[in-house]
């Protein structure tokens, strides 16, 4: 029994650097930031200035499960030779990689609506920006809380 | 070989706007995962998708790890004429998936 104390000093000071080897080793993925962001939404529309309005990105307000969430984006457009939508970009603020999606579309469209099923790593802001034929820029902002975020469950596989 | 599953409407009036639906089964591993080893899982996505229209491009998208395992898409174009509507996925490691849809527009 006189062993004791000497076990558990031992044990305790195993975990506490096992803990603090364990805190050091572990490496999250490197999330991106709102620059991060920012300065990809500057590498597709350059210096031009981005207008709020146009258009319409749909994500629910909270969401259970990051790993699928449905999103639309919808640009009032009257979709016709001289007056279309060029692109639709999305992008996110605390995913690992800010991009998300980068739609070409055309006159050919009719209609300038998208959906898709994003993975979102953490409760954000998510935007959306549409090009239009006339070179003009226009964004929607969402802010999303996510309850299980993508991209954390590593072990599930 | 990967799922397709294409919803394309099999008939249209000419000048219709359609609703294109389009799923792939494809897992878009993110390249930001560990596995139990703790060894990171190399990235495996569809990196970008193409439709055409009688072999005129209607609508691309460039897709990133961000979009959700087995990839969805919808999005519109007007019926302008009878023939195939293409699709092609392309992606990591040599991914390459081709799909069609006929449509008659009267």
């Amino acid at each position: 029994m006189h062993k004791q104390p000497i076990m558990q000093a031992t044990r305790r000071a195993f975990l506490a650097a096992a803990g603090g080897a364990g805190a050091a080793l572990i490496v999250r993925p490197a999330k991106a930031t709102p620059a991060a962001m920012t300065a990809a939404i500057k590498q597709v529309v350059g210096e031009a200035q981005i207008n709020s309005g146009k258009v319409k990105l749909d994500l629910p307000p909270l969401v259970e499960n990051g790993n699928t969430v449905a999103m639309g984006v919808s640009v009032e457009s009257p979709m016709t030779a001289k007056d279309y939508v060029k692109a639709i970009h999305v992008f996110t603020e605390k995913n690992p990689q800010p991009n998300v999606i980068s739609a070409q579309l055309g006159p050919r469209a009719g209609k300038a609506e998208i959906t898709t099923r994003v993975r979102l790593a953490d409760s954000q802001q998510v935007v959306a920006i549409c090009e239009l034929s006339d070179g003009s820029f226009w964004s929607d902002k969402v802010d999303v809380i996510i309850t299980l975020g993508a991209c954390l469950e590593d072990n599930l596989i | 070989m990967a799922r397709t599953l294409i919803n394309v409407p099999q008939k249209a009036k000419r000048g219709e706007v359609i609703a294109i639906k389009t799923l792939i089964s494809h897992v878009m591993e993110t390249g930001f995962r560990h596995d139990n080893m703790g060894k990171a899982i190399p990235r495996d996505i569809i990196t970008s998708f193409v439709c055409t229209y009688n072999g005129e491009e209607i609508f691309r998208a460039a897709l990133h790890p961000a979009i959700a395992a087995n990839p969805f898409i919808t999005f519109h174009t007007v019926a302008t004429e009878s023939g195939t509507i293409a699709f092609r996925w392309t992606g990591d490691n040599g991914f390459s998936q081709d799909a069609s849809a006929k449509i008659t527009v009267g």
